[in-house]
């Protein structure tokens, strides 16, 4: 019953945002475990990055959410377990028990979708991303980190808007890429920073 | 044979011409244009087959056919074009409401406020809702753009369904076959201007705007497309005189409309506006010709031909 229900969902916010997946030297996704990282300024983020995965990758990504938004209404909440197994942590205190909830699907072998930098922005700039992104590789030294840019969202829709405006957007996978050895926490996240910040402007 | 099918006939010869060579230059001498030929070639079989369906269903099915081109074309052109975050509420107005609304009334045949509600409702509207909500900076510019944008994407283009609500004596039911004869002149032009200019173009017309418009690509183009408009003269209202001579106007204005449209894109630092179309990029970059072929071809028929 959900899966279907969440494909035609990923075929609906693919159609109204436009989306184009496109991946460093058009090789084909990548299967394995991943944390896959984006700029955040729509509600639309999480569903389209989503969506922009193949299937079989698709199932067994889970996306990163706040557990106050996703919690609110019933079907929010069926949305948010059921369709997309969302990983929902507690913005207020994210602190141990939203990062325990990601350790547990990644220990699953699951793959996540993550917002670093807390918050929606404007979409101009990526702002500084929170340590959770370094916690989360070095827990599962295995699964590397994709940056993903996701373009013109926050123009389809803005925060604080309903109907959304139907431009195109696309969605730039980047290479994908691990603390190295030694590396502190304050650099890997000003690389991965970084590594998003170029996905945006070289495009 | 209606003069439709007979249309339609001419149209499938010509492609099939074209696959034929196509197939037979990829086996002898096969290159990256040679591909991407073939591509476009095979997509204009798509097209055709779209365009096919939508006159079979007669006037709704046109009618719709050219609400969702523009709704296509304004989207790849409003992705192109900067906008602010301000500027929420006047797309909405401009996708969700001003579009259909446009179309509706080629549905109701009422021509009166399909020729000004872009131009005057719409041209009124737009600034007052953007100043409500407050945000000054570029503003000229911003409603500009989208007014720019309605005006070309979708007022301009819906004057090719326009077409259908004119009322031409001694040519019942005729008005789809005009369609199809102005979609046919203007895009055959366009295609015979890139056959001219591949085998025989030089001398670049507008090298700053598109490197591929050449002399030959141009006069031999307009030339080709406004023979073959004239030689299907019999499909329309007009004479073999006349044929030629607004076949001529639209293939000009088709080339003119083109180089605009490029102009637009090399000034955001694109080549295509999209690549909803195998080969071809979006539907803005087969749409350009039309959009500005579609209003003046309209206009002519209407005051020569029609009663009103």
């Amino acid at each position: 019953m959900s899966r279907p229900l969440a494909s035609g969902i990923a075929g609906f916010a693919r159609l109204i945002a436009g989306s184009q997946a496109f991946w460093p030297d058009e090789s084909p996704p990548i299967c394995g475990q991943h944390i896959f990282y984006a700029n955040h300024s729509s509600h639309l983020d999480a569903v389209v990055l989503w969506a922009s995965l193949d299937p079989i990758q698709r199932d067994r990504t889970r996306p990163v959410a706040a557990h106050e938004y996703w919690q609110a209404s019933r079907v929010r909440r069926f949305l948010a377990i059921k369709v997309f197994r969302c990983v929902l942590v507690k913005r207020e205190g994210f602190g141990r028990a939203g990062i325990e909830a990601m350790y547990a699907a990644l220990d699953d072998g699951d793959s996540l979708i993550f917002f670093p930098e807390g918050t929606r922005g404007s979409g101009d700039k990526v702002a500084d991303l929170k340590a959770g992104l370094h916690h989360l590789c070095m827990r599962r030294p295995e699964a590397d980190a994709i940056p993903v840019y996701l373009e013109n969202l926050n123009r389809i829709l803005p925060k604080g808007e309903l109907i959304p405006v139907p431009l195109l957007s696309r969605v730039l996978f980047g290479r994908p890429l691990k603390p190295a050895a030694g590396e502190a926490k304050a650099a890997f996240l000003a690389r991965a920073r970084q590594a998003l910040q170029d996905l945006g402007e070289h495009s | 044979m209606t003069n439709l099918t007979a249309l339609f006939s001419v149209v499938v010869t010509l492609l099939a011409g074209a696959t034929l060579v196509g197939w037979t230059l990829n086996r002898i001498r096969p290159s990256a244009t040679v591909s991407n030929l073939v591509r476009r070639i095979w997509a204009w079989w798509g097209m055709v087959a779209v365009l096919a369906l939508a006159t079979w269903l007669g006037k709704p099915g046109v009618t719709i056919l050219f609400l969702l081109l523009s709704f296509l074309a304004l989207r790849e052109y409003l992705t192109l074009v900067p906008t602010a975050r301000a500027d929420h509420a006047t797309l909405l107005w401009s996708f969700f409401i001003v579009t259909p609304v446009q179309y509706s009334f080629l549905w109701f045949d009422a021509y009166g406020m399909f020729s000004i509600f872009i131009p005057v409702y719409v041209f009124l509207f737009l600034p007052i809702r953007a100043a409500l909500e407050g945000d000054t900076r570029n503003f000229l510019e911003r409603t500009s753009r989208t007014q720019w944008g309605l005006m070309t994407c979708v007022y301009c283009l819906s004057h090719a369904p326009a077409l259908l609500i004119l009322n031409i004596p001694n040519f019942g039911g005729g008005q789809i076959t005009l369609l199809v004869y102005l979609l046919l002149v203007v895009e055959s032009s366009d295609v015979f201007q890139y056959i001219w200019g591949k085998l025989l173009g030089r001398r670049k017309i507008a090298p700053k705007i598109s490197p591929n418009k050449t002399l030959a690509g141009l006069v031999g183009g307009v030339l080709s497309a406004t023979a073959l408009g004239t030689a299907l003269y019999k499909v329309t209202p007009f004479s073999p005189l006349t044929a030629a001579a607004l076949s001529l106007v639209a293939t000009l204005l088709g080339f003119a409309g083109g180089l605009v449209m490029s102009a637009v894109k090399r000034d955001r630092g694109v080549k295509d506006y999209g690549n909803l179309i195998a080969g071809h990029g979006g539907a803005l970059d087969r749409l350009d010709s039309l959009i500005f072929a579609a209003p003046v071809f309209f206009h002519l028929t209407r005051f020569f031909y029609s009663v009103h």
